[in-house]
């Protein structure tokens, strides 16, 4: 059992890494604001898993404050690509 | 009993790692970023989900077990609601995008 | 090769590739976005080591915190990056800051790897005097009982800190509020997500100070957990930041230091040492310094995000 949860952590470490560079590649800003949301997922599942391998059940909160606190990232980037259309064309960012 | 439960494991955290490795395949193949966020939202929500569903027996006891569920139910509200967050700037910012390339036209 | 050292190498693989990443972009925000996702991902390295109070408060700063500190950092210097760009220094330069990094990571490399085994370590001392305070998470022993002076000496830098960052105002502006007012639709998406989920967050802030009594938490874990729902809030536009004038907003910032330091010149004046706790008081007065201490450091690390005073007082 240790064995495969330990496998399939890294199966999605590697889903991760290859999302990352697909998503840093990304021309654009709003390619890479998707970044703390695939951490948010992948991430978080990767925990998990770790916690279970390891026995520990304090580390669900460790999942828990990175799903928090990547959503705390992504809204930061949102709010940085937003800002930088209300720099360049006031009126286009609407509603958020 | 306790073979049930292994079996329940084994077969949801492959569900979920499947359902991670087709949400990769999707951002690394769609054409466009409104498409690659929506394989990145519901193809690795749904794996996070069938993860937790496979960890369920594995945890030490009731509140671990409630514990992976709230995490769960976070993933989902968060993901959900940033994802939409990330479409509407990407759309303004194709909005502009266009915009800027018309070029200055008759006033509006 | 075993299943755990394949994982290790892959996790190591990744996080060494966002560091090449974070340096090699061209772009701040690109930089910072990948220095964001090696912050969230060193937490599951430490959680692989397993240390998962430092997992914990690694996620919440490195990751959340310091990424946006970065954030806001890059929009500033947005209008001064063309000029920055121009002024690359030559080739020659690059190349010896890079030997001179690389040297530094080889000489820490070594050190790490030459370290006798067993290495050298005061763990068995403070798990063997854990009875000394009654909680069960030796890293919350040696922070708040061993080690407390460390703890109360870093609560002062941080303010010192937030008096610098303080001290950037404009004159005319001193007093007022950091940072600019956001604005965002009161009914959207924004707001609505600050709405849900910043309960939430204060609810898990609370609860990792609590638990880190006697399982991994502790006072800066819980508090940055706080500081980021604070923010979060600011970000959709529901309250603006409080002016630095307030008299509420110095008291909680100094409540936690001086709190800490009340009870070491009791332990002076009282026991044996300064910061010395009595055998049966020991813990209630930790769980009060970490009280304290969370609200401060709640307190001080969202106004380091939020900047400098930009909003003239309204008097």
């Amino acid at each position: 059992m240790t064995a495969f949860l330990t496998a399939s952590l890294g199966f999605i470490l590697v889903m991760l890494a290859l999302g990352l560079v697909r998503i840093l590649h990304g021309p654009r800003d709003a390619d890479r604001m998707m970044a703390a949301q695939l951490i948010g997922s992948a991430g978080i599942a990767s925990t998990l898993l770790l916690g279970a391998v390891n026995r520990s059940p304090a580390t669900i909160d460790v999942a828990f404050t990175l799903g928090l606190l990547a959503t705390f990232a992504s809204i930061a980037f949102v709010k940085k690509g937003l800002s930088r259309l209300e720099v360049e064309d006031p009126g286009s960012a609407g509603d958020a | 009993m306790r073979l049930a439960l292994d079996v329940l494991t084994i077969v949801a955290v492959s569900g979920g790692a499947f359902f991670f490795l087709a949400g990769t395949v999707g951002m690394l193949r769609f054409p466009d970023t409104l498409t690659r966020l929506h394989a990145l939202t519901k193809a690795d929500n749904l794996g996070v989900g069938l993860v937790v569903v496979g960890l369920l027996p594995q945890a030490a006891g009731p509140r671990e077990a409630a514990e992976l569920l709230c995490t769960w139910l976070l993933v989902l509200l968060s993901g959900s609601v940033v994802s939409q967050l990330v479409a509407r700037t990407v759309f303004a910012t194709d909005r502009l995008g266009d915009a800027l390339a018309r070029g200055p036209g008759p006033p509006r | 090769m075993s299943i755990q050292t394949a994982l290790e190498l892959v996790l190591a693989a990744v996080v060494l590739g966002l560091a090449a990443w974070a340096v090699a972009a061209r772009e701040t925000s690109a930089a910072v976005v990948g220095f964001i996702a090696y912050g969230l991902l060193i937490a599951l390295v430490w959680v692989a080591l397993g240390a998962v109070d430092v997992a914990l408060a690694e996620a919440a700063i490195g990751g959340g915190l310091g990424g946006v500190l970065l954030l806001s950092a890059g929009a500033r210097l947005r209008e001064n990056e063309k000029r920055a760009a121009a002024e690359r220094p030559g080739a020659g330069a690059r190349l010896a800051a890079a030997a001179l990094s690389a040297m530094v990571a080889a000489g820490l490399a070594v050190a790490v790897l030459r370290l006798p085994t067993p290495a050298p370590t005061l763990a068995p001392q403070a798990a063997a005097n854990a009875a000394a305070t009654g909680m069960g998470n030796p890293i919350t022993n040696v922070l708040m009982a061993f080690r407390a002076m460390d703890t109360l000496l870093e609560k002062f830098v941080l303010l010192l800190g937030l008096v610098g960052v303080w001290s950037l105002a404009a004159d005319r502006l001193w007093g007022g509020n950091p940072g600019p007012r956001h604005q965002a639709d009161p009914l959207g998406l924004l707001a609505f997500l600050a709405r849900l989920l910043a309960p939430i967050g204060v609810v898990v802030g609370i609860y990792v100070v609590w638990t880190g009594a006697d399982h991994p938490g502790g006072a800066f874990q819980g508090g940055t957990v706080l500081a980021a729902m604070w923010l979060l809030t600011m970000m959709a536009g529901l309250t603006d930041t409080p002016p630095v004038s307030s008299l509420r907003l110095r008291l909680v910032l100094v409540a936690g230091p001086g709190v800490f330091l009340v009870v070491g010149l009791a332990g002076l004046l009282f026991g044996a040492a300064f910061l010395s706790y009595p055998a049966a008081y020991a813990k209630p007065l930790i769980v009060a310094i970490e009280v304290a201490m969370t609200l401060t450091v709640a307190a001080t690390l969202t106004l380091l995000s939020a900047g400098a005073p930009e909003q003239r007082l309204e008097r």
